[in-house]
């Protein structure tokens, strides 16, 4: 028994070695993700209640921001990948949506970040995942179904006498009926350099919905959007530049 | 779910083997029979329910849960069971626009339909006020316009009962009752009451055909265009259809009931109210939180027409400008027709959940 054990424990000391010999230090990378307005916090104590005066000049306020992001990459010069392959559904009104479960050991080094805003087309299947369908974050198979990718309502005109609602959803377009064009957007979140185990923080600045390249008139395009192609493609244009990450 | 419902009935025989010495509830390591929750095959498509560890769906519990549910003991003059207000025929809620306790008073409410509960991972009533299920069973007896009884005096009647002190320690193997377990108790029946067979179900499950106005309605139910009910009331894969999220959806300017404001306290939440479920309205009238509709005609005028503004309207609720959605005739009846589509004769028929 005893001579089992020790033939055990080298074996296992032998393999500790090994893997020591041929590569540097590995760190563990977790993912969290807040939401900012032009870099000033939003926090679900904003939710109904804080002011924002979009690129356009209506002021408004967010009543429910959801959205999917997945597929979170790590690609580094030497040309190899790490993909944590998960998805996530962040939910403004709920802390508990702002750290992501899954976790990645990478050797440490300089990593160009990526991700996939909403789904691709291959994870993008109807029904496909029974947390978000208990989410009800489902995108009507009529208009080509799959998930949203972002749910964001509120009102805007608030210091008028009469505020308007606004649905800024977003997910698959509809070109015409039965016709469809995905929408998913590959982020390139930049480069970071991993000395350590650290947390990637993905922020979304929530005013570069109504911003970049295409200045967004809530008076013309409130709502409905879900079925107009060109609001679906404004806001796949308007996603590129609304993530970006730090490091903490 | 093949293999949820096949790893609980493994876990069952192991469990039934491992007891079948010790069955007596008054040895130590007695442990009660684990209840096999059949699922309706249309429940693959959402997380399992979720039933807390120190709770378990036991044999035993279920039976005594369903006994309490249908015994009026529970309340101060042994008038009113929670069956009384929650009746099987009407999927367990009642036909009064609010319901009426055991003196003859209106509560502020009407009553709400029981089932689907043990999905429900968001908080219970109308307003969200109780947290869990096993919280939520206390609140009526003790309620003054409800059953209107005394925790003390209701464990005392349980414990001179000829039954319920065997039937207690054969659910919870201890030899005394206390409120807890007949909050436990009531809490799994209710669990075990699952709705997932209506016609809509069998024509998502390839089994029957929609007619030309169900399925014309349920187009209108998706469309963002038109109905847009889907946000909050969920889509052919959430089988719950409801989201259990906080909304108003435009019945008033004003409010007497604050809805969730009443447990937060922000003005922001006055005049909220959890989404019920759209199963079952067959059998559910009235309906909303003061059962202000007599029919579903009624609530589908109130979103085509009848919204109102008031500083916590749901956004989605996107049509508030006109009064709503604009729906033609037509289009009101294929919608009411899918809605009903939702009904499931096959739950207030079942004799699982009858006396
Ligand atoms: C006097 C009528 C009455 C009686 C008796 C009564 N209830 Fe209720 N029940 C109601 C009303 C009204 C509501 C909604 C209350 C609210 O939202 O404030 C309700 C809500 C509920 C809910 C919440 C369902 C959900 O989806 O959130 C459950 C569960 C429930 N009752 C179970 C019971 C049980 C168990 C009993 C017996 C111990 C019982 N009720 C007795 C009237 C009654
Ligand atoms: C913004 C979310 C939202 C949308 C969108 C919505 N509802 Fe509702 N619905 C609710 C809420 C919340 C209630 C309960 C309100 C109350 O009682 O105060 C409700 C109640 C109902 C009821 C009454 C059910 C009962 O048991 O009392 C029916 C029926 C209903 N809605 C159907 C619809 C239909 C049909 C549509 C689309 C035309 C729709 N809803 C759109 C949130 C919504």
């Amino acid at each position: 028994m005893k001579k089992v054990f020790l033939l055990l424990l080298f074996v296992a000391v032998l393999a500790s070695c090994k893997s020591d010999d041929d590569s540097t230090s590995s760190a563990l990378v977790q993912f969290q993700f807040s939401q900012n307005w032009d870099g000033t916090a939003v926090t679900a104590s904003d939710i109904d209640n804080t002011v924002y005066t979009n690129e356009n000049g209506e002021e408004l306020k967010i009543a429910r921001l959801r959205y999917l992001l997945s597929r979170f990459q790590l690609s580094s010069a030497d040309g190899s990948n790490t993909l944590l392959n998960t998805y996530q559904l962040i939910d403004l009104s709920d802390a508990s949506t702002m750290q992501s479960d899954s976790q990645v050991t990478v050797p440490e080094g300089t990593y160009t970040v990526s991700m996939i805003y909403g789904f691709n087309d291959e994870d993008n299947v109807d029904g496909a995942y029974a947390d978000l369908n208990a989410a009800s974050w489902n995108w009507p198979t009529m208009l080509g179904g799959g998930y949203h990718f972002l749910q964001f309502d509120g009102m805007y005109n608030v210091n008028s006498s009469e505020p308007k609602p606004f649905n800024f959803h977003n997910g698959t377009a509809r070109v015409s009926e039965g016709v469809f064009e995905s929408n998913f957007v590959e982020v390139d979140l930049g480069t970071i350099t991993i000395d350590g185990d650290t947390t990637i923080n993905i922020q979304m600045n929530i005013a570069e919905w109504f911003k970049n390249p295409n200045t967004w008139n809530l008076n013309e395009l409130d709502t409905p959007l879900m079925p107009n192609y060109e609001a679906q493609i404004m806001m796949h244009e308007n996603a590129q530049s609304v993530f970006s990450i730090s490091q903490n | 779910m093949k293999k949820y419902v096949l790893s609980i009935a493994v876990l069952t025989v192991l469990l039934f083997v491992s007891c079948s010495d010790d069955s007596n509830p008054d040895e130590p390591g007695y442990e009660p029979i684990p209840y096999t929750l059949e699922l309706p095959p249309i429940f693959d498509r959402i997380n399992p329910p979720s039933i807390p560890s120190d709770n378990p769906l036991t044999e035993e519990g279920v039976a005594l849960g369903k006994k309490l549910f249908f015994d009026p003991i529970l309340s101060g003059d042994n008038t009113l069971a929670c069956a009384g207000c929650h009746k099987p025929a009407n999927a367990f809620t009642d036909d009064a626009t609010l319901s009426i306790g055991i003196d003859g008073e209106e509560g502020i409410r009407n009553s709400m339909p029981l089932f689907n509960l043990a999905w429900n991972t968001n908080d219970f009533f109308w307003d969200g006020a109780a947290n869990t299920l096993e919280k939520q069973v206390l609140e009526p007896v003790a309620n003054p316009v409800e059953m209107h009884e005394d925790w003390e005096n209701a464990v005392a009647e349980l414990s001179a009962h000829p039954q319920y002190p065997e039937m207690f320690s054969k659910a919870f193997g201890t030899s005394s009752i206390d409120r807890d377990q007949v909050a436990k108790a009531i809490a799994q029946f209710m669990r075990t009451m699952v709705s997932g067979n209506s016609r809509f179900d069998k024509y998502l499950l390839g089994e029957l055909e929609l007619t030309e106005s169900e399925l014309n309605g349920f187009d209108i139910f998706m469309d963002e265009d038109r109905g847009d009910c889907f946000h909050c009331h969920g889509n052919p894969f959430n089988p719950l259809w409801t989201d259990n999220q906080y909304h108003n959806n435009g019945l008033d300017e004003t409010f007497d009931d604050r809805g969730r404001g009443l447990v937060t306290g922000d003005p922001m939440d006055f005049g909220k109210f959890r989404s019920p479920s759209l199963r079952n309205l067959a059998y559910t009238a009235p309906y909303m939180h003061d059962g202000r509709f007599e029919t579903l005609d009624e609530v589908i005028d109130h979103y085509s027409e009848g919204l109102v503004y008031s500083e916590t309207i749901d956004p989605l609720m996107k049509a508030v400008a006109e009064g709503g959605v604009q729906l033609t005739t037509e289009q009101k009846e294929d919608l009411k027709a899918f809605l009903l589509s939702l009904s499931d004769p096959s739950f207030i028929n079942n004799p699982d959940f009858q006396n």
